[in-house]
């Protein structure tokens, strides 16, 4: 089944995270959905993979691939892993979703040596237009929710996300911004440019030294 | 009629189908309680072939009042066996692939050392003679067994409800000795709840004027009713209530109104009196009572300082632990305490909690989720380990 998969061309976004992670790692993917991402990882670059997801369909697609997945999400099911135990935990387009994004943020760089956070960017310019022009909440392309049903509860800009490591002492490794195109920038701190033009955004951040 | 009365289990052990090994002989069987048993039995059933370099073998373990057939045929009730939607040629235990090895626990009435076997001393049943177990005792009893039969590292230990119990004591003092573990609906330790309705059962079979103290069958007698009545509370607790209520709902039995009676007029009550009724011609009283104490007793985070996760430091056994929605004899909150211990030592661990209204005894049933993941995660195992089975 797994080689099936690799068949599939990858998400954008996971296709960074992957090219991102060092061959023979540990790592954690919160939010796996049905484990794309995992069984690249351990079908190409011979990852320890493991998983966190909240759906059954999900937990039920991983497990039947052999992945090692966990059902649960990222806000109570963190917490007991022992800290740097994966050398990479990834959060791929979930941070908007969960509870308390300052706590899950703080856990990811704990239990892991580098923490990959992607989300989708809501300062880009044509939500800020559909904004103005529509005068109603803009959601995601893809998304078939509204803004009464939809689980993202804390979505954010480039410039959010930025200032929140800072406020957690997080130190950002890499900041890199993808268009529509899928064309990938690199962000410098507090990018204007970036935050109007990336479609979604990919950190990769460890603790701030102390 | 004294042969009837005397006899609990209709077909004696030397009768009964599957294998049947006497240990403890030269190293005696020291029990958690400080007693010891030597020699003891197991009585244990096979299905497949164990390999050349015996790695196929899948020890299954059943659940409180199973026993070691549960792919066949049983000898005393005739009815299939209690997993035979999961073990067999093609399904998802498969025994074309793999050995699969099911044994009486230590306590039960299958065969397998009990309170109704005979003690050598006095040459009659133990009765309450019999020394208190526990979940430890059992898998140390099944370890042995293991070793009789020469393997020295199971591919996978599996069981559901008192079965998961020892499958988390078989990862937890004999990790090194397995590939995979798999605990269905299964908790680390018996909570205040469980050990309540476990004590109601207790008390119905011990009131029971035909329990004797538990001399029942050396006064050629049997208590029937206290059993039944423990059988039918327990039952209930491996349903639900949206089960209950498809299966029977207010039906009545066999009738078109209340007879303003204590009749089984509900179909309900007539399931459960049969229930009760076809339990006590295959299991023992005191069996019963034994090894409910053994659950009880059980709480595997106290054996380990208090702290679960030490109960499996340093394990490189793959988990697959599984829950039930519905479950409320084993609710998912305990399978998912036991996933955080293992996440805390970072174990590889898979968890899942099937969406289901059929209870505690989903586990049982036809729950394709369940059959599914756990082939899929069998195959991911096989694949990791680079075992070639």
């Amino acid at each position: 089944m797994t080689e099936e998969l690799t068949d599939k061309p990858l998400r954008s976004d996971l296709k960074i995270i992957s090219d991102l992670i060092s061959p023979g790692s540990r790592v954690l993917d919160i939010g796996c959905g049905d484990g794309t991402l995992l069984a690249h990882l351990a079908e190409n670059k011979n990852i320890d993979a493991r998983g966190i997801e909240l759906s059954q369909e999900g937990v039920n697609a991983c497990v039947a691939k052999g992945l090692s997945v966990i059902q649960g999400n990222a806000d109570t099911d963190l917490a007991d892993y022992p800290s740097n135990a994966f050398d990479y935990v990834v959060l791929g387009q979930t941070l908007q979703a969960t509870r308390s994004p300052k706590d899950v943020l703080t856990t990811l760089v704990r239990i892991g040596q580098h923490a990959i956070v992607s989300f989708v960017n809501v300062g880009h310019w044509r939500t800020r237009l559909s904004l103005i022009l529509h005068g109603r909440v803009p959601v995601p392309d893809a998304s078939h929710y509204s803004w009464y049903d939809s689980p993202d509860i804390h979505l954010c800009t480039v410039l959010d996300f930025v200032d929140l490591c800072e406020e957690l002492g997080l130190k950002i490794d890499i900041g890199l911004s993808i268009d529509r195109n899928t064309k990938i920038q690199p962000i410098r701190t507090r990018s204007h440019t970036a935050n109007l033009k990336g479609d979604q955004a990919i950190f990769q951040l460890t603790r701030e030294r102390s | 009629m004294k042969t009837m009365t005397l006899s609990l289990n209709p077909i004696s052990k030397e009768n009964l189908p599957g294998h049947h090994v006497e240990l403890g002989v030269e190293t005696p069987l020291k029990l958690d309680s400080g007693a010891i048993l030597s020699p003891f039995d197991i009585a244990y059933q096979t299905y497949g072939v164990l390999n050349q370099d015996k790695s196929n073998a899948i020890l299954v373990c059943h659940a409180l009042t199973g026993d070691q057939y549960p792919a066949e045929e049983h000898p005393v009730t005739k009815k299939d066996g209690w997993w035979k939607l999961m073990i067999g040629p093609g399904k998802v235990l498969d025994t074309d692939r793999y050995f699969i090895i099911c044994s009486n626990v230590l306590g039960g009435c299958m065969g397998t050392t009990g309170p109704s076997s005979i003690d050598p001393k006095t040459k009659q049943p133990f009765g309450l003679k019999f020394p208190v177990i526990t979940i430890g005792d059992m898998v140390r009893a099944q370890k042995m067994m293991i070793d009789h039969l020469g393997i020295e590292k199971l591919f996978c230990v599996i069981g559901g409800s008192m079965g998961a119990m020892q499958v988390l004591e078989w990862a937890s003092k004999y990790g090194d000795q397995l590939h995979t573990a798999v605990p269905i609906a299964g908790a680390p330790r018996h909570s205040a709840q469980n050990i309540a309705f476990h004590e109601v059962g207790r008390q119905a079979i011990m009131a029971d004027p035909e329990w004797c103290q538990g001399n029942y069958s050396i006064e050629n007698k049997r208590p029937r009713r206290g059993l039944a009545v423990a059988r039918m509370e327990a039952h209930i607790t491996y349903l639900s209530e949206p089960a209950l209520h498809r299966k029977f709902g207010r039906r009545l039995q066999e009738r078109d109104q209340i007879s303003y009676g204590f009749d089984a007029d509900f179909e309900v009550e007539s399931y459960l009196r049969h229930q009760g009724s076809s339990f006590v011609e295959r299991f023992d009283a005191n069996s019963y009572l034994y090894i409910t104490r053994a659950m009880d007793y059980f709480d595997l985070a106290v054996e380990h300082g208090g702290v679960l996760a030490n109960a499996f430091h340093d394990t490189e056994v793959r988990f697959f632990v599984v829950s039930f929605s519905s479950d409320w004899l084993y609710p998912t909150i305990e399978s998912r305490t036991v996933v955080h211990a293992l996440n805390a030592v970072a174990a590889n661990v898979s968890f899942l909690e099937v969406q289901t209204d059929k209870g505690h005894d989903a586990f049982l049933l036809d729950e394709p989720v369940l059959h599914e993941t756990l082939s899929g995660f069998l195959d991911g195992a096989i694949r990791h380990s680079r075992l070639k089975l």
